[in-house]
């Protein structure tokens, strides 16, 4: 569960940290190679938002996974730097101002740090439940305001503008989408690493330690309010950074980029990627911006599916996904997760049959909630459900009642292969 | 100007009783349980769809009675099935945990009702003006209002004053586990106060419903006004939420009907400011303008010089 | 005339109405090691969380090697050279058992609030956490994370953290508590390893620990100190026999 090991390494050897170093390296090529394998236009902007997310949940992360702090008003950063990168992008175009596209993410960096500045001077003497909702407070002043100051916000529209006036860097000028995407991953790589990099400092480890016991780090010499401090101003910059990559991306802000519902978001990637992880943000930005984007287009109720998803995750795995994987760690080490295999199996195929269930009721609801005439159909699987057959409703039922039946009744086997698998005094593994 | 105040007056009464009819039930869990509640508002929302359906087939009255209680069981549930268990967290999972309810609960609303406003009313009887002031009419529906939250609290405050269950409770607030040590069975005081919490979140909801709108967002609306509420009223007081509740309902009716702005004062002291500054926004703000703000910049100068609260006695 | 490593003058703690501390005058010397005695609710660990600045002193001065501290922050105290323990294990559960030391050690290896230098490549850093792993003997536990721990390994982390700092004023508030009687032993031949050429203030309940390790001993009893001696002078006071131990002279030889 510790940071202690971000990517789930043991560091025997802690002045080399080569095996990260590869990490990093492979990661790079990885996203440098990425838009080989998907080249649709489609593609690359659902990775250009999940790079956006990744940056913006791993700053949020700095709060709660590695500070403790709970935020539900990290947009306020993201929005403040987005809007001051679009007017940087606007200032740019009409000034004239010589100043390279790659670099207006990390100006809207440095506004989300000075608001953190000021934010940060009065939210950070306690962690718990005074800090979440002086964050509240904040995130909903700032989005009530952006309604009001028209001339920085831009009202109810927003303000926009191109990023393609400016002075082409090396050649390019953004005008395609793979460019931008390129701009991108270089922001989001190198962000990424100052933000892992920073949670190796004194000041990054001590905000652990401060997350851990407050008091205690008071006295090996720290005061908790400047370690929470640091961290926060730090977290507004990478907050205002992954803002500014927003502004480039989609060329207009408006006030739903800081507002509740967008500090919510980032909470949920956060949370479900795992908090208390380095990579668990990361895996999470991913698979919500996945939902956001596809999910979205085949089901009106991806909402509720991702509702689900979060309670869930909060209830049985506060680790989140990453936590869930990591848990695997011991097992196979011990060269015994082949143990593993087969109950799994067989809890999971009851699990998909009463998932299918489950969602063919949910839809087939929601069509027949909606209650549009002539509208009594929908896909799912690659087939077209008619909700008037009542065969659909007693199929859902019968999945979703067996289905469930069907896993209970296998959990006990995983939860004996599990202990098996973990036993630390058994022997050696039999694979 | 007499009218003004005499209506401002009377629309943040009713403004303010409903926030108590929240923040009552929230601090009464907050006292116990030391969860800040984010789906109180939820079950808000709840109550008024409960009432609206039940509007549709038997009317208005029997809603009254039922969605409540329906919305009661509802929290009660949750208590026992879902914060009991997140409970071995932590708190701060817990607090994620109310938050991904109140999310969720949105999207239950809109799956079951859709997205769109309901036509949820208030009742025939009380559709006519009761009093009619300057030329003003003041609509009996919100007299009605005001009657049944008066009538809660005097029933809310009998129980805590007077039954044993209300000394345990009481009691609880103050010292949980000395409570626990004394043989109580403060598991099922907590999910019946949660469940008693909702169910006065719900008749909010039933009788706000007709007046405010009853669509997926109203939870969002009120609910961090709520939170406001019983921060700035000190967590754990139930005396400071109802001073704050009537304060920030005031607050609100009071900055929505006086129209005064900047410019204004900057005119009454003989300065006059450039229409096409960069600051022109700030120069031509209003009190209209900024009254939904009002309650948050109440509740950060609260929280950074009196953390307690207004009548709160512990920090958080 | 040297200066005080510690010196309480006049101090008082009211807790509402209540005087949990009422004037206490201490002064320990550099190189001592003090143990301050009393029984359960004289205020011992009130007295401990005053001078390490936990607590608002309502009345009375403290001074660190000289220096008034009475009003300063735990951390400013600290870094002043005044290290604690706590009764209550007060570890960073999540974190390794190295880091645990390591942030000990940060603040004054200079590190301070640095964010531009990695805490891995510090080799100075962190041979010094492993060597006071070694003396702990906490060194094949270097990377479980502390929470996990038995509590004897806890007791022996939470010195480890208090005096990895180096600083020269250690105060121990009952390092031995819960300890069993071998566990003890090795926790006092702990003590007096890392205290060596350090000034020492505990509270102790163990009276074979207390008489053992003090050069000097105080015995507080409801919130005043009745007698600071040197051990042999504390077991025949017949005032402190009578007020804290109200017992006969036989029954202190037994205990101690």
């Amino acid at each position: 569960m510790s940071t202690a090991t971000p990517l789930g390494l043991a560091l025997a050897d802690r002045r080399l940290p080569g095996g990260q170093i590869g990490l990093w390296l492979g990661a790079l090529v990885i996203v440098l190679l990425l838009p080989l394998l998907f080249n649709s236009p489609v593609a690359v902007t659902i990775m250009n938002q999940m790079g956006i997310s990744i940056v913006f949940a791993l700053s949020y992360n700095m709060l709660l996974g590695q500070g403790g702090m709970l935020s539900f008003g990290h947009a306020v950063f993201f929005g403040l730097g987005g809007f001051m990168a679009m007017h940087v992008i606007n200032i740019i175009e009409f000034e004239e101002l010589y100043i390279p596209l790659p670099v207006v993410p990390f100006i809207g960096g440095l506004f989300g740090m000075g608001f953190a500045i000021i934010v940060g001077s009065f939210s950070t003497r306690r962690a718990g439940t005074v800090f979440a909702m002086i964050s509240l407070g904040v995130g909903e002043l700032v989005a009530a305001c952006s309604i009001i100051f028209v001339a920085f916000f831009g009202g109810e529209e927003g303000i926009s503008g191109d990023r393609t006036m400016g002075p082409p860097v090396f050649g390019y000028e953004f005008l395609t989408e793979i460019e931008v995407y390129y701009l991108t991953a270089v922001v989001v790589f190198v962000t990424a690493l100052l933000m892992y990099l920073f949670s190796r400092t004194p000041a990054g480890r001590m905000a652990n330690a401060v997350r851990d016991n407050d008091e205690r780090a008071e006295f090996v010499g720290y005061s908790q309010r400047m370690v929470r401090f640091i961290s926060f101003v730090a977290s507004g910059f990478f907050a205002g950074a992954a803002g500014g990559l927003f502004a480039i991306n989609y060329e207009i802000l408006t006030e739903e980029n800081l507002n509740l519902v967008t500090s919510g978001g980032v909470l949920l990637m956060a949370y479900i990627g795992g908090i208390g992880f380095f990579i668990g943000p990361i895996v999470g930005a991913i698979l919500l911006t996945l939902l956001q984007t596809v999910l979205s287009n085949h089901t009106e109720l991806w909402q509720l599916y991702v509702g689900i998803l979060f309670v869930l995750t909060v209830m049985y795995v506060p680790r989140g996904l990453t936590g869930l994987i990591m848990m695997h760690g011991i097992a196979f080490k011990t060269r015994r997760l082949g143990l593993l295999i087969v109950p799994y199996l067989k809890v999971g195929m009851p699990l998909a049959v009463a998932l299918f269930g489950f969602v063919t009721l949910l839809e087939a609801g929601h069509v027949a909630n909606a209650g549009i005439v002539g509208h009594t159909e929908f896909h799912w699987l690659g087939t077209v459900f008619d909700i008037g057959n009542m065969g659909i409703w007693a199929l859902g039922l019968v999945c979703l009642l067996a289905g469930g039946y069907g896993t209970w009744h296998q959990s006990s086997q995983v939860r004996e292969a599990w202990h098996a698998a973990n036993d630390m005094t058994a022997g050696e593994g039999t694979s | 100007m007499v009218e003004l105040v005499i209506f401002s007056l009377l629309n943040g009464l009713v403004t303010g009783l409903l926030l108590f009819m929240l923040s009552s039930g929230l601090t009464l869990i907050f006292s116990m349980m030391g969860v800040l509640n984010f789906a109180h508002a939820s079950f808000y929302m709840l109550g008024a769809y409960f009432a609206y359906t039940i509007s549709q087939y038997v009317g208005f009255w029997p809603g009254l009675i039922i969605a409540p209680l329906l919305v009661g069981l509802v929290g009660a549930l949750i208590e026992r099935y879902g914060l009991r268990y997140v409970h071995r967290w932590g708190h701060v999972a817990e607090l994620i945990f109310t938050f991904g309810l109140a999310f969720l609960i949105e999207e239950i609303v809109q799956f079951f009702w859709g997205k769109a406003t309901k036509d949820y009313s208030e009742p025939e009887l009380l559709h006519f003006p009761l009093f009619t002031l300057y030329g003003q009419n003041f609509p009996a529906y919100k007299v009605f209002m005001i009657l049944i939250s008066v009538a809660i609290f005097v029933g809310l405050f009998t129980v805590l004053s007077r039954s044993r269950v209300g000394l345990i409770i009481q009691a609880a607030i103050t010292h949980p586990h000395t409570v626990a040590n004394l043989g109580h069975n403060v598991p099922l005081v907590f999910m019946g106060v949660f469940g008693v919490g909702s169910a006065l979140a719900g008749l909010a909801g039933v009788i706000a419903g007709p007046a405010l709108g009853t669509f997926p967002g109203m939870a969002f609306v009120l609910g961090s006004i709520v939170f406001v509420v019983v921060v700035v009223g000190g967590l754990g007081s139930l005396t400071g939420a109802f001073v704050a509740s009537l304060l920030i309902g005031w607050l609100q009716t009071f900055a929505i009907s006086l129209d005064w702005s900047v410019s204004d004062l900057l005119l009454a002291i003989g300065v006059s400011f450039d229409a096409d500054h960069a600051l022109r926004d700030l120069w031509t703000l209003s009190l209209p303008q900024i009254a939904p703000i009002l309650p948050y910049i109440l509740l950060i100068l609260i929280l950074i010089f009196r953390p307690t609260g207004l009548m709160g006695k512990r920090e958080t | 005339m040297t200066v005080a490593a510690l010196e309480l003058d006049g101090v008082r703690k009211n807790f509402g109405l209540t005087e949990i501390i009422r004037g206490v005058d201490l002064a320990i010397e550099k190189g001592e090691r003090h143990a301050i005695i009393g029984p359960n609710g004289a205020g011992k660990s009130t007295l401990f969380h005053l001078i390490s600045g936990k607590y608002d002193k309502t009345e009375g001065r403290i001074r660190l090697n000289g220096e008034d501290v009475t009003d300063l922050p735990p951390y400013e105290i600290n870094r002043r050279g005044l290290s604690r323990s706590f009764q209550i294990t007060n570890i960073f559960p999540r974190l390794s058992v190295f880091e645990n030391i390591r942030c000990g050690l940060l603040w004054s290896q200079q590190y301070r609030y640095c964010f531009w230098k990695l805490v891995d490549n510090q080799r100075d850093l962190n041979d010094r956490a492993m060597a006071v792993l070694e003396e702990i003997g906490l060194a094949d536990r270097a990377e479980t994370p502390a929470g996990v721990l038995t509590y004897a390994e806890q007791r022996g982390l939470e010195i480890g953290i208090t005096i990895a700092g180096g600083a020269g004023v250690i105060m121990l508030d009952e390092p031995t508590a819960g300890m069993s009687h071998s566990e003890t032993e090795q926790a006092v031949e702990l003590i007096r390893r890392v205290t060596v050429g350090k000034t020492l203030v505990m509270v102790e309940h163990d009276m074979g620990v207390v008489f053992n390790l003090a050069d000097r001993i105080s015995v507080l009893v409801y919130g005043e100190i009745i007698a600071t001696d040197t051990p042999a002078n504390i077991r025949a006071n017949k005032a402190v026999q009578e007020a804290y131990l109200g017992v006969t002279d036989d029954a202190v030889e037994g205990v101690a």
